[in-house]
Formats: C-alpha cells, sequence, structure tokens
C-alpha cells in the first residue's frame, strides 16, 4: 500500500502568489494514497529539505511528490534528500507548477485547479514508480585522437600529459596538418613551422602517445569508456624499424614528376617521399598510385636497391589492428574550395589565379620558391596582386552561406607578407566586411591597411579573365557610389571557402555523430555543449567542427581533452537509470519481445541489439531485442515503435504514462 | 504536343527576324507554334521600377490567357519576357495572398502549372531531337555566344545550368558547325535599358563586349535576347566613338545562326535585317561532309 508524501513549494512567492497553494496541499492530502501533505516557503532550502526528510521517517512514506519548479532545475536536490530519508531517489517525482502554471496563468481558481491537476497526475505516476539504481559501466582510460593537425596534437599532448595514455591515428604520412603548410601566421607573423614543430616532436616522443600515420579509422563500435577501434594502417612499403631517414631513396627515385600535395600542386615530389623536411616521423612512404613498381608490374625497383639498412618492401599490405578507447576526439580538420570552384574567376584554368593555400606555400620559406612570391605561370615577382575574400563564403548562390572566419585575417596577413617582400608592389583585397574580431585582430588588419598600404576595396569582384597577359578583375566600389572598377593584376589570391573535409561524412557514419547539411561535425548543445556531440565520450577539436583558427582550433582542443581527462577519472561512470529496458518473463516466453527489431532499425543511438535466447544445450529458443545501457539516451523512439509494449523506458514506463493521463481525464 | 508562344513586342518588330527565324526552324522540323491570344505586354523594363503588382499581374494575365487556350506549355523567345514570366509565376506560385491579389486584379483565374519554355530549352526538347537530319550547311566560322543577364540572374528565375559560365549556345552552335569560343563576356551587362536615356553607358558596355569578341577572333556573335541585339547591333556609331575603334562583327540571334545550318535562305531568316551587314556570315559557310 501506497503511502505518498505530497509537498508543495511556495518558491517565496513565484508559486503563492499565483496558486492557492494551502488549498492544493489541502486537497491533495485527500488523494488516495497520499498519507501526509504540506506546503513550505522554500522546499529547497535547508529547512524545507528537512521537512521532507523528516516527513519521509516520521509518517513512513513510500514515495513522494514535491510539486515546485522544473525538474531540470531541483530533481537532484529533492531526490538527494529522498535517498537520505532511506528511500530510493527514484520515488520522488516533481509536479512542476512554477514554469508550467505561477510563471504561465493569472492568479484564479483555475489555475490553483490546474496545480492541483498537475499533483494528482504526478501522484498516480509516483503509485508505480519502482526503485532504480544507476548504472555502471567501467572506462578504458585509453584516448582515440583521429588528426593530427594543431587540434589533434593539443588533445592529444594534454591528454597524455595528464597521465593516459593516447592512440594517435593520421592518415597522412606526417602529423602536422594545414598548420605545417602556412608561412607566418596572424596576428603576430611568428613562423607557423618554428612553433609547431617542437609539438610534433613532442608527440612522436611522448611515452604515452602512440602514433599511427598512414593510417585511417576503419570502424568503430561499442558505447563510452569501451569503444573498440579497428585501425586501417595503409601499406608504408617501408620498414619504419630499419628505416633511418636519410632520404637516400628520395634523391634517386626517377619518377620525379607528381604534383606535390604539401605544396599544393605548385611543386612536384617523387613516389617514394616523405612530405616536408620537418615531417613527423621523417621516413618516407611509397605512393603506389605513382610508383613504376607497382604500376609498371616491378619495373625499377631502385630504392630498394639503394637503400643502405634494407628497409624498402614492396611486399607490405595494409594492415588492421584492433584498440579499445574510452574516449574519441575528432580533430580531422578542413579542406578549402579551389579555384575550379569559380566558373566567373576562371574555373582554375588561370594559372595566375590561385588559392589562400597556394599563396601560403609560396610565401614560406619551405615553399616551391623558397619564399620569395613569385606567380606560377612565369615565375615573376607579380607588381600587382588583387586578393578576393569571401570567394564562395557567405554566398547562397553558391550552397555556403556561412563565413568562413579566417579568411579576414589571412588575406590581410599575405598582403602584409607581399607588401614587405615587395615594398614597390601593389596590393588591393576586395572584401564584403572586415570580421576581425580577436584578440589584437583588428589591430592586425589596420596595420596592414595603414602601415603597408594595402588597398581595401569594399564590393565584390564579378568577374576575372585575361587579357594581354594580364588578369583583368573586374568588381565594385560600394563605398565609391557603386563604381565598377577594374584592376589590371597579375596574379589574384582567392580567399576560398573553408569546407568540410571530403571523408568527413562517412567518418561521422562511422562514428554515429551527427554533421551538418556542409558536413561539419555537429556539437551537442551550441553554446553549452560546443565540444561534446551526441554520441557520449566522442568529442570535436578544431576545424572538423566549423572553420576555426590556430588559437581557436587549440583551446576546442584543450576543452576536449579536459572532457577526456574528466572520463577517465573514475575507474566506472555512473549513468541514469533512465533507458529502455526489453520485458523478462519465466520461461517459456522468456520475454514478450517477437525479435521484429523494428527497434534496432530506429534508434538514433545504435543502443539496440539482436539477441539470440539459448536453451542450456545451446539450442535457439528465440530472437529478442536487447538495449545495451551504456549506449541507451532514453529518448524512447522504440517504445513508439515497438508493436505489443516488449520495450519500456525506466522511469516513464507506459503504464505511468497511462495512469498519469487517465488521472486527469478521471477529474 | 501542343506549344504556345508568346512573342512580346519585340518579336513583333524590332526583333522579327529572331521570330521569323525561330517559325522557320520549328517549320522544317514540323514542330507547330500556337500564339496566345490576346497576349499583352509583360511589363518588362518599366512596370517592375514603378508598381510591384503590376509587374506580376501583366505578365500573369497572359499566362492565364494560355492556360484558358488549353496551352501546358509555353515558349518565350524574348530574355525580358521570360525573365518577367519566370517572376510572376514564381512569385505566384509560392505565395497565396498574392495569388488571389493577381487573380482579382486580372479577373482571371490561374494554376500557374504552366512550363515557360527559354528559347534554349525548347531548342533542346523539341528541335534537337530531330535536328541532325535537317542540318545541311557547317557555319565554318568562329562565334561569340552572348547570353547577357536575363537568363542567368537572379538565380531565382535563371534559365541556365551554369549561370556563371553558360554553355546551352555554346551547344546549339557547335551543331550548326561554328566554332564557339571561350570569352570573358558572356554573361556581362550589354547596358539594356539604358539604350535611349544614357546611351553613353550602353557604348561603354557593349564596346567591351564587341572588344573582347574581336580581340579573340570571333566572326559572329550570338544572341537570344532582342535588347541585347538591339544594343550590340544598333548602337555600333555611338560604340566606335566611345572605344575608338571599328569593330563590324555581324550580331545573329540564335535561330538565324540555326537557321542558316539548315539551308534555310537568308531571306526568310531576315538576314537583311541588321545594322551591321551579316554578308560576311553567310560568304562562310560550306557544305557540310556527308
Amino acid at each position: 500500500m501506497a503511502r505518498i508524501g505530497v509537498f508543495i513549494c511556495h518558491c517565496g512567492e513565484n508559486i503563492s502568489a499565483t496558486i492557492d497553494v494551502a488549498k492544493v496541499a489541502e486537497k491533495a492530502g485527500k488523494l488516495s494514497g497520499v498519507a501526509f501533505s504540506i506546503d513550505y516557503k522554500y522546499m529547497c532550502s535547508d529547512p524545507g529539505q528537512t521537512l521532507i526528510i523528516e516527513s519521509i521517517k516520521k509518517h513512513k512514506l513510500t514515495g513522494i511528490v514535491v510539486a515546485a519548479c522544473s525538474p531540470r532545475m531541483h530533481e537532484g536536490t529533492f531526490r538527494k534528500a529522498a535517498e537520505k530519508a532511506g528511500i530510493n531517489p527514484y520515488m520522488c517525482e516533481m509536479a512542476n507548477i512554477r514554469e508550467q502554471v505561477s510563471w504561465v496563468h493569472p492568479k484564479s481558481d483555475a489555475t490553483t485547479q490546474k496545480a492541483l491537476d498537475i499533483v494528482r497526475t504526478l501522484v498516480e505516476k509516483v503509485k508505480k514508480d519502482v526503485a532504480l539504481f544507476p548504472i555502471k559501466v567501467p572506462v578504458t582510460k585509453t584516448a582515440l585522437v583521429i588528426g593530427g593537425g594543431i587540434a589533434g596534437i593539443q588533445s592529444a599532448l594534454d591528454i597524455a600529459n595528464a597521465g593516459h595514455q593516447v592512440i594517435m591515428v593520421e592518415k597522412k604520412p606526417s602529423i602536422g596538418g594545414h598548420m605545417s603548410q602556412l608561412s607566418e601566421t596572424f596576428p603576430t607573423l611568428d613562423c607557423s613551422q618554428c612553433i609547431l614543430t617542437p609539438r610534433m616532436v613532442e608527440v612522436a616522443q611522448h611515452p604515452n602517445i602512440t602514433l599511427h600515420t598512414y593510417a585511417e579509422v576503419e570502424s568503430v563500435s561499442g558505447f563510452v569508456g569501451n569503444f573498440d577501434v579497428k585501425i586501417r594502417m595503409k601499406a608504408k612499403s617501408v620498414d619504419m624499424k630499419k628505416c633511418t631517414g636519410c632520404g637516400a631513396c628520395s634523391q634517386k627515385c626517377p619518377t620525379k614528376k607528381i604534383p606535390d600535395e604539401f605544396n599544393e600542386g605548385m611543386g612536384f615530389r617523387t613516389a617514394i617521399y616523405s612530405p616536408f623536411p620537418q615531417a613527423v616521423p621523417n621516413k618516407p612512404v611509397i605512393d603506389r598510385d605513382h610508383c613504376t613498381w607497382f604500376t609498371k608490374g616491378g619495373k625499377c625497383g631502385l630504392c630498394k636497391k639503394i637503400c643502405p639498412t634494407g628497409a624498402i618492401d614492396y611486399d607490405t599490405q595494409d594492415e588492421f589492428i584492433d584498440v579499445k578507447v574510452g574516449a574519441i576526439i575528432t580533430a580531422t580538420g578542413f579542406d578549402l574550395k579551389h579555384a575550379d570552384f569559380f566558373p566567373e574567376y576562371g574555373y582554375g584554368q588561370f594559372k595566375d589565379v590561385i588559392d589562400g593555400m597556394q599563396f601560403e606555400r609560396l610565401a614560406s620559406a619551405s615553399g616551391p620558391t623558397a619564399g620569395e612570391i613569385r606567380r606560377p605561370s612565369d615565375g615573376k615577382v607579380p607588381e600587382k596582386i588583387v586578393f578576393v575574400a569571401c570567394a564562395g563564403s557567405r554566398d547562397k548562390s553558391k550552397g555556403i552561406e556561412y563565413c568562413s572566419k579566417i579568411c579576414c585575417m589571412y588575406t590581410a596577413k599575405h598582403a602584409m607578407l607581399y607588401k614587405h617582400k615587395n615594398h614597390e608592389g601593389k596590393a588591393y583585397v576586395f572584401y564584403m566586411d572586415i570580421r576581425a574580431a580577436g584578440k589584437n585582430y583588428d589591430e592586425f588588419v589596420r596595420r596592414a591597411i595603414e602601415d603597408d598600404d594595402v588597398n581595401y576595396i569594399r564590393g565584390r569582384v564579378s568577374r576575372i579573365y585575361e587579357k594581354n597577359g594580364k588578369l583583368i578583375v573586374k568588381g565594385v566600389d560600394t563605398l565609391m557610389n557603386s563604381e565598377p572598377v577594374e584592376i589590371e593584376a597579375d596574379m589574384v589570391v582567392l580567399a576560398t571557402a573553408v569546407v568540410a573535409n571530403i571523408g568527413a561524412e562517412s567518418l561521422a557514419q562511422k562514428l554515429h555523430i551527427s554533421y551538418d547539411q556542409h558536413h561539419f561535425f555537429s556539437e551537442a548543445h551550441p553554446k553549452l555543449k560546443p565540444v561534446e556531440t551526441n554520441t557520449a565520450g566522442i568529442m570535436l577539436a578544431g576545424a572538423c567542427q566549423s572553420a576555426k583558427d590556430i588559437p581557436e582550433s587549440v583551446s576546442q582542443a584543450s576543452a576536449s581533452a579536459s572532457k577526456a581527462i574528466g572520463l577517465f577519472s573514475s575507474n566506472e561512470l555512473t549513468r541514469e537509470p533512465i533507458v529502455a529496458v526489453v520485458n523478462r518473463q519465466a520461461p517459456p516466453n522468456f520475454t514478450s519481445c517477437t525479435g521484429c527489431l523494428l527497434c534496432m532499425e530506429v534508434c538514433p543511438y545504435h543502443a539496440i541489439e539482436k539477441e539470440e535466447i539459448k536453451d542450456r544445450a545451446g539450442n535457439l529458443i528465440k530472437v529478442a531485442a536487447r538495449v545495451n545501457a551504456g549506449l541507451c539516451q532514453g529518448c524512447g523512439t522504440c517504445v513508439a515503435m515497438c508493436r505489443n509494449k516488449s520495450i519500456d523506458i525506466q522511469g516513464f514506463t507506459n503504464d505511468q504514462m497511462m495512469s498519469e493521463v487517465m488521472a486527469l481525464l478521471n477529474a | 504536343m501542343r506549344i504556345g508562344f508568346y512573342p512580346g513586342c519585340s518579336l513583333e518588330e524590332s526583333s522579327k527576324e529572331y521570330c521569323d527565324s525561330l517559325f522557320a526552324v520549328a517549320e522544317k522540323c514540323n514542330v507547330t507554334l500556337e500564339e496566345i491570344k490576346d497576349w499583352n505586354c509583360c511589363g518588362a523594363s518599366a512596370a517592375h521600377n514603378l508598381n510591384h503588382d503590376l509587374a506580376i499581374a501583366l505578365p500573369a494575365r497572359t499566362l492565364a490567357l494560355a492556360e484558358k487556350q488549353g496551352l501546358t506549355e509555353i515558349v518565350v523567345p524574348c530574355a525580358a519576357c521570360y525573365s518577367r514570366l519566370a517572376t510572376s509565376k514564381n512569385e505566384i506560385s509560392s505565395n497565396v495572398a498574392a495569388k488571389q491579389k493577381i487573380e482579382n486584379a486580372i479577373d482571371l483565374k490561374l494554376t500557374v502549372e504552366i512550363t515557360i519554355l527559354t528559347v534554349f530549352e525548347f531548342l533542346k526538347k523539341y528541335i534537337f531531337p530531330v535536328v541532325d537530319e535537317h542540318i545541311v550547311n557547317k557555319l565554318n566560322q568562329k562565334a561569340a555566344c552572348y547570353y547577357g543577364c536575363l537568363y542567368t540572374r537572379p538565380k531565382e528565375t535563371a534559365a541556365l545550368e551554369q549561370i556563371e559560365n553558360p554553355m546551352e549556345m555554346d551547344e546549339v552552335l557547335a551543331k550548326a558547325g561554328a566554332t564557339p569560343i571561350e570569352w570573358a563576356f558572356k554573361t556581362e551587362c550589354c547596358g539594356a535599358g539604358l539604350s535611349v536615356s544614357r546611351t553613353d553607358i550602353v557604348a561603354k558596355l557593349s564596346g567591351k563586349i564587341l572588344e573582347d569578341a574581336a580581340d579573340r577572333g570571333a566572326e559572329s556573335i550570338v544572341v537570344a535576347c532582342p535588347m541585347c541585339h538591339m544594343n550590340l547591333d544598333m548602337r555600333r556609331p555611338e560604340i566606335k566613338k566611345q572605344i575608338k575603334k571599328d569593330i563590324n562583327i555581324p550580331v545573329l540571334f540564335i535561330t538565324q545562326a540555326l537557321g542558316l545550318s539548315m539551308g534555310i535562305s537568308a531571306d526568310r531568316l531576315g538576314m537583311n535585317k541588321h545594322y551591321v551587314p551579316t554578308d560576311k556570315v553567310v560568304t562562310c559557310i560550306v557544305k557540310k561532309e556527308a
């Protein structure tokens, strides 16, 4: 027999000014099953909680309803009080008579009646509450970091320095990401590689970090604290243990004319190569798509002949390793649109219309021109460069509505670098707005305009075409009476839109994390959970979530790392038991579930699996659904789909919901 | 299949040769065009600057009449007419309140399920499937295909696949045995409606178009818009003054070019109706090899 206590809170005057709380308490006390009811000024205060605890003990209450604010606000508080009084905390329910009643209605009898109605439904629910216990899952204290750019490096180092194991997977032959390609960085103009390479080396040498380059995540299963990850180790054709990184193979490789990805196609590399001199690890791999040994069936073999340590092995195959990790940080970065995306700018046909990353390589001391800014077509130093900001970004007609965020700053930097190297040169920047909201950012742009004499023109560029060896840039100056502007340039740099990596969508599907229409990964909450994903235990770092500059990527990477470290701070994870369960019955039924597995199809968290119920001899008796409590988020989609009510959410069962509805209807 | 035809004012008067050549090509391919009875002005250039409702109502009346006539598809060869009809259709079909208002104003009912075809779409759908058997000549010249603005802007009514670098007309000219050139002014502005009020601006803008075509060796410029045609063809004296250059490249309508390749007589195609003589275009033509 239920003995239920009802506690009506005044919430100062928040509730009592609108609702006749004494009347609600009085009427609630007369409800069937209610053994005690009382109202009090602040139920969440210490004396209020003591009142609850003492009442539970004194009146031997089996469950309580606290009629007060939203459960979001104080459910935890009152459940703890219930637990202190010796009853199961899940025998405490909240009737929200503040947000749902007193705050939204005027003072009236009807308002008081509504508060009572809500209390009544919760009394019926409590009658069907059962004791629930938090779910405990063990934690594997190893993090997987996907991507070895600056974001991944930061996350990995933070987690490793906190004493936990990290496995880093990078798809390219070296870590370093886009940052290793940059010349100088805004707003300080310090050399990108100079600040990055020590961190790359730290990753490689850290005792807690296992680095897998030339590797990709093949599949992911499991759940927070307990992920099972299969990693594909692409065949490098070079034995990393034997190779000393002497570089003799790359020097002698006869296939020399492969467009160099690191230099954005503006230089060449060999088929056996290490992407750049400061690569980590600085050991080469063979690009099998271009190596004549592989393309022409066993011809050449020069690198193998000359390798002093016998490290070359043409027969290596892709290998797979399985690892167990507790947390995953995705730091897979971004890509850029290229000039070929823009028919109006010559769709990539004009050699001297380049994108921002190509300009970085031209300005970089390690680039194809050793840092001299020379145009790709004939190697001449351009006398006039036009920079086009927002190339593709903030342009609905291009399908890219968002701001790429980094272009205003790097365009100012590009124009500055050019002016610093060519004092007589002229630099023009076409822009929509200057978005330089960061520490010392606007000052940096002003420097470009005021000290370095860069001509900023507010307007867009409608077309670029070649005429007599010049690039004619047609645009408009919207601050000068919208006059059409034509500039004869020697080179044009397009600050093309930042877009998601090509593989982003398929990785998101492997990880079961959500992504937006542009394939950037989605955070769990745009304000309050900006680094978590909807899948517990998977965090985001850097530009895989949205366009970000270096300081922002690093900040987010550290935030993600702290989430992982937090996860690893205990040996077990405790979760609310508000999860779905498939009912169990005595043999020969075992369960009412018929194994149609529609629930498995609709579960957004992949929390439902197929269970085979067998007898002692191992014969299959029945197929049924089973919920993995570690993965289930308690959304209830499976309950709605289940055709014979075999699956239910603990704490929100069909039966409880029905009782609440009936309580209202039977008023 | 009945195909409706909306001439608009230009095709009856200043660009009669566009109309004649379109009908000549259609006739050769056994395609019949049915004029919308009692059609009215599309309101181009003027109405949408003065009164938004009027600008939607004028084309709407024509669309309603076409529907009443039982047409489900109409071809609108003039770029400005196309733009106005498409804009009107878009607004009426996406806005119930606007639809009612316009229906009251024109005192006719609309379903707006009618398909509006540009000349490119018409050629592709009805002429292309049978055209090869009719093409007997090779135009044998470098042609600059000029699309102008109204087929490419705004995005909502743009009728071409790549609005920054359209290829539909290039495709037609290639079929007719010409060599379409790559050039920079395919979709630049010709000066359009400023033709009368600010002829100097038209001369400047159209002059640049002609210059680029000439620089790249074009022997003819091909258009699908009466306004573009007028500016590029009729304004040569003003253009000459502006760019200090004499450019004599003739300007043809797309249907004239196609008609020539089909062996239709220059007279029938109205080749004598241009300010810049078109003789050179005709003399370039050679018989197509079997």
